[in-house]
């Protein structure tokens, strides 16, 4: 069976992935962005005890699940979410879905994604797709970072749906319960309204210095440090792990900033607010920044330049990041909302 | 960004997909645009690579030298770590921490050797010998 299903290519996976199942599902409105926005999906976290293929471990997003989760939550539509222990109930749990016409979120490891390039395919294990049909022994699979449609055999599905390590999604799926959904534009500023909150939350008042905004900082006065502490190769690995958290494709760091903007200006067309384009262009400079930083990072990694004063700009750069996001989240949280 | 702006240097995934970008236009306006790739993330990608690559010669001559089991070199190669063997595997950390030694690991019966070529993709032989079949 193949369900008759849309392919959508998106910027980021679980925005992709849950704006499609929400379209699939009668919100003809919803796009990637207010996906992004509503599901309050921009961040940052640096966490220092811990090494991710043996680099430092910072993220630009929330936990994988959370903005599916989040984006139904304030749009007040009950989701099915389902871990496995067993790989047959995880198989025959997707095949009863497709049977009853619904496609499925699938959260998957990259490192057997076979149709990736090998060049791609770490341990990671957030990456989230749709699996729409299967035909004799192929699984239809919509994966928004591809331009088509593509598919898997059902052992290389296991194999993604049961990666192990860290964040294994244990062959996790989840989809919207109902089908043609209908949401008022009164429901759509609410869930708005709220993801912006819950976005100013997360950047600006987690009580500790190696989140949101804070955390931006804090990763900066570390970089500061990196060429003394690890020596110039190490810290030079060091940075193209940052940047490659922050630009490689399903995470994404400065490319979050303008997918923020792109909603801050889809809001406004909900609520004509000029404040809201105003800060828009806050986001949209925050993105730019972020991709000057992994410019001159480039410039350490490839061994052009490699001075302490070349650190010290490295670190400087994610300081006025910093800044320039708690400016704009400060003018998000003093927006005065009025339908 | 501008859509203008937005990079077209072709990557190994450009050659397989372009992606989606968010750019502003001539007004100011968000948009999308398809990119091939961006050198300094292919950059990036390169170094990364580059440090695996050390890492796994680095594992081969610890084997050859007899300071480390084979487990080490198809460890690295699989861009593992202890945590990830051992979640594929079913062994405790500590167990591999043992088999990562030269002595311990001669002496492991083939079962378990069994389950460290099946997690590396490859036959028993093999493993014990460090012979990899590029695919």
């Amino acid at each position: 069976m193949k369900i008759e299903f849309d392919h959508l290519q998106a910027a980021h996976c679980e925005t992709g992935v849950t704006s499609s199942l929400l379209k699939y599902a009668g919100i003809d409105k919803m796009t990637e962005p207010l996906a992004f926005g509503i599901g309050a999906g921009l961040f940052f976290v640096y966490i220092p005890f811990i090494k991710v293929n043996n680099g430092p471990a910072i993220a630009f997003r929330t936990l994988p699940g959370w903005i599916f989760s989040k984006t139904c939550h304030s749009l007040n539509i009950p989701v099915v979410r389902k871990k496995f222990s067993s790989k047959e109930a995880a198989a025959s749990f997707l095949e009863n879905c497709l049977e009853s016409g619904q496609p499925v979120g699938c959260q998957v490891g990259v490192y057997y994604l076979s149709y990736f390039p090998k060049e791609y395919r770490f341990h990671f294990n957030a990456h989230n797709i749709i699996v729409y049909g299967k035909e004799e022994d192929r699984y239809w699979i919509s994966d928004p970072i591809m331009e088509t449609p593509t598919t898997l055999t059902s052992y290389e599905l296991e194999r993604v749906r049961f990666a192990k390590g860290a964040l294994a999604p244990r062959g996790q799926l989840y989809y919207p319960k109902e089908r043609n959904i209908i949401i008022t534009d009164e429901q759509l500023k609410r869930a708005i309204r709220s993801g912006i909150n819950r976005n100013v939350r997360n950047m600006l008042h987690i009580p500790s210095n190696i989140a949101g905004v804070k955390g931006i900082k804090y990763t900066g006065q570390k970089i500061k440090k990196w060429r003394d502490k690890l020596g110039l190769p190490k810290a030079g690995l060091y940075l193209a792990q940052l940047v490659r958290m922050q630009e490689e494709i399903g995470t994404g760091g400065g490319g979050f900033r303008y997918i923020y903007g792109a909603f801050l200006q889809e809001s406004y067309s909900w609520y004509p607010n000029d404040q809201l384009l105003e800060i828009s262009k806050l986001f949209t400079q925050a993105g730019d920044a972020w991709r000057t930083a992994a410019i001159q990072a480039a410039g350490i990694y490839k061994g052009r330049i490699g001075s302490q004063s070349d650190f010290n700009v490295m670190g400087d750069y994610l300081l006025e990041i910093s800044e320039l996001e708690r400016q704009a989240f400060r003018a998000l949280s003093k927006i005065k909302w009025h339908s | 960004m501008e859509k203008k702006d937005v990079p077209q240097d072709l990557s190994s995934l450009g050659k397989i997909t372009k992606e989606v970008c968010y750019a502003t236009d001539e007004t100011g306006k968000y948009t999308t645009e398809l990119s091939r790739g961006w050198d300094i993330k292919i950059s990036a990608l390169d170094t990364a690579w580059q440090d695996i690559k050390d890492r796994v010669t680095l594992a081969r001559e610890l084997v050859l030298n007899d300071k480390a089991s084979p487990i080490l070199f198809f460890m690295e190669k699989g861009l593992m770590d202890i945590g990830i063997v051992s979640a594929y595997t079913g062994f405790w950390k500590w167990q591999i921490r043992r088999h990562l030694k030269p002595a311990v690991f001669k002496k492991l019966s083939d079962k378990k050797l069994q389950r460290y070529a099946e997690i590396f993709n490859v036959s028993i032989e093999d493993l014990k010998s460090m012979n990899v079949h590029e695919d």
